[in-house]
């Protein structure tokens, strides 16, 4: 038992000096910029920057409507399932679990073709229609994690109950799931709000391929044409990914732990 | 496909018979899901059955094998062939590695600590992916990177000169263990907590050393699991691009790269090429998540 518990610490050990140094690789170098000290000027200078201001804007606007795409996509339907279909429950989580399949470049390479702007849905003819093809995109990224965040969250909630008590309140469908199921489920569609904007917010491909002045395909060109900010930025964005866990960690805790209708 | 059924609820009630009442409200039920099918169908099916249909297609729009044939020329299997050396190489290491530290923090007598540190920097890093995570690694690995800098000057190593490049075959697998050994380890770890406490006191009192537990229960138990997340890890780094590109630029030829530069501008100079390439592409992934399906159903049978 001895000797196991010593081969544990050496794994851990060798596991988190993997994980650390590039994180005290990337902060070390980040700090270089001004010759023979450290300071904070990368930061200083990519802060600054109007570029990263408005893409970074840009990308959070987008991340916003992203969730509330997946939300009104994905809690009126998970609901619906739960109490009115769950025959087709296979269906619907094999769908949403397509996203995970299907590379995202192979995705938005079909938008590029189905939604050109000579087909009879342009949405790339415009720059608003991209931003919304943009943020459909990003939804449907994020569909595996939204899904199942809100699938995990109504599987605490007696649906049946709630929604025959609402009823015979008077209450109509909208009432029922905007006022009686979300509320419910509120903290499990934050989490997979929150993972959502951690996916959105950097990412790359479907942003670069559709034009969008987004913050990814800003992190790459600043990649590609600069030493220190790269480094600083490689920070930031892993500060954002940490703060969007551990949101979702300290929201797991308020979250319902009895499954008191586990079907 | 959903929408017919139910765009047409008012004509089938009123031909169905009474007895087949019941059955009438079904079309009203559907409606609750429709929206979900028409996005599903609009921005994720349609839009890949449409590449997929036109990797069968020539120009002219008839069906031809040609396009999936041209796919086997040198270049294009050089692409697909490191592609699916990176995904295999990280999807292995990255498992085996995770599946040690998940041991090591889930059974080895870790304090507790330890278990809920490495969990969520697990899920942390699992989602650190894309364009920051090949800048962490150049300034590590770099040329100038810090562990490259360190090496050289305290140990006399020089990398470089040994022959490792960030911007290569081994640099690409070793960045991509960053997101792939934590999601092993997100994985898994649940599947490490369903070993039985009973299984290993069995085994004990029955003479079995901690080796032979390992080696005739547990690993068992655990394989279906451990090849069915190796799959997933396989054909989560065969989709990613963003970390490759930033990292190579385009100087490492993996198939996204390939891809994105053809739908940049048609490099190969065949549109119907690009959709074979991405039909490529999906039909090796998909081939990867039905054998996670398949192993997963068969690791449930003891992890439930």
């Amino acid at each position: 038992m001895k000797s196991s518990r010593i081969w544990a610490w050496v794994t851990f050990v060798l596991g988190a000096a993997y994980f650390f140094l590039p994180l005290i690789g990337t902060v070390e170098f980040s700090l270089r910029m001004r010759r023979g000290e450290y300071s904070l000027d990368a930061y200083r200078v990519v802060l600054g920057d109007p570029r990263f201001q408005e893409t970074f804007l840009y990308s959070t606007v987008v991340a916003v409507f992203t969730i509330l795409i997946g939300v009104v996509l994905v809690v009126p339907t998970a609901y619906w399932i739960r109490l009115r279909l769950p025959r087709i429950r296979p269906v619907v989580e094999f769908i949403t679990l397509l996203p995970l399949i299907i590379p995202a470049i192979v995705i938005v390479f079909g938008y590029i073709r189905m939604y050109g702007s000579s087909s009879p849905l342009p949405f790339l003819a415009t720059n608003r229609g991209a931003d919304v093809l943009l943020m459909i995109g990003y939804a449907t990224l994020a569909l595996p994690y939204m899904y199942r965040a809100v699938d995990t969250g109504l599987r605490t909630i007696d649906v049946r109950t709630l929604t025959e008590a609402a009823q015979v309140h008077g209450a109509g469908w909208t009432t029922i799931i905007a006022r009686i199921i979300l509320p419910n489920v509120l903290i499990a569609v934050l989490s997979g709000a929150f993972l959502t904007f951690a996916i959105v917010i950097g990412e790359f491909t479907i942003a670069s391929l559709l034009n969008r002045p987004a913050f990814g395909p800003y992190l790459q060109n600043i990649g590609a044409n600069r030493a220190y900010e790269p480094a600083a930025l490689a920070v930031i964005a892993f500060a954002i990914t940490w703060g969007c866990m551990s949101v979702i960690q300290v929201l797991s805790r308020f979250a319902p732990k009895s499954a008191n209708n586990p079907n | 496909m959903t929408d017919a059924i139910a765009s047409e609820p008012a004509a089938v009630r009123q031909s169905l018979p009474p007895a087949a009442a019941s059955r009438t409200r079904l079309p009203l039920h559907w409606l609750g899901v429709a929206p979900f099918f028409l996005f599903a169908l609009m921005f994720l099916i349609l839009p890949t059955l449409y590449l997929v249909l036109g990797a069968f297609q020539n120009p002219q729009g008839q069906f031809t094998f040609a396009n999936i044939v041209a796919l086997f020329q040198p270049s294009i299997i050089a692409a697909y062939w490191i592609s699916i050396r990176i995904s295999l190489a990280s999807a292995i290491i990255g498992a085996l590695a995770g599946l040690a530290i998940a041991v090591a923090v889930v059974r080895g007598g870790l304090p507790g600590w330890v278990r809920s540190t490495t969990m969520t920097f697990s899920g942390v890093a699992s989602n650190f992916a894309g364009v920051p995570l090949a800048f962490a690694f150049l300034a590590t690995l770099g040329r100038l990177g810090l562990v490259t800098v360190l090496l050289r000057d305290w140990f006399g190593i020089n990398i470089y000169a040994l022959g490792f490049n960030i911007l290569s075959f081994s640099g690409l697998t070793l960045t991509y263990l960053f997101f792939q050994i934590p999601l092993m380890v997100v994985i898994i770890a649940p599947a490490i907590d369903g070993l039985k406490r009973e299984w290993a006191e069995a085994a004990a009192t029955l003479g079995a050393s901690q080796f032979q537990y390992w080696r005739m229960v547990a690993i068992p138990v655990l394989w279906p699991s451990f090849l069915g997340t190796v799959v997933l890890l396989f054909a989560n780094a065969f989709g990613a691009i963003a970390t490759a590109y930033a990292l190579t630029g385009s100087s490492l030829n993996i198939v996204p790269i390939l891809l994105y530069a053809q739908i940049r501008g048609d490099v190969l100079q065949d549109p119907h090429l690009g959709y074979a390439l991405a039909f490529g592409m999906i039909f090796i992934t998909g081939v990867a998540n039905v054998l996670y399906i398949w192993f997963r159903t068969r690791s449930e049978r003891w992890l439930k």
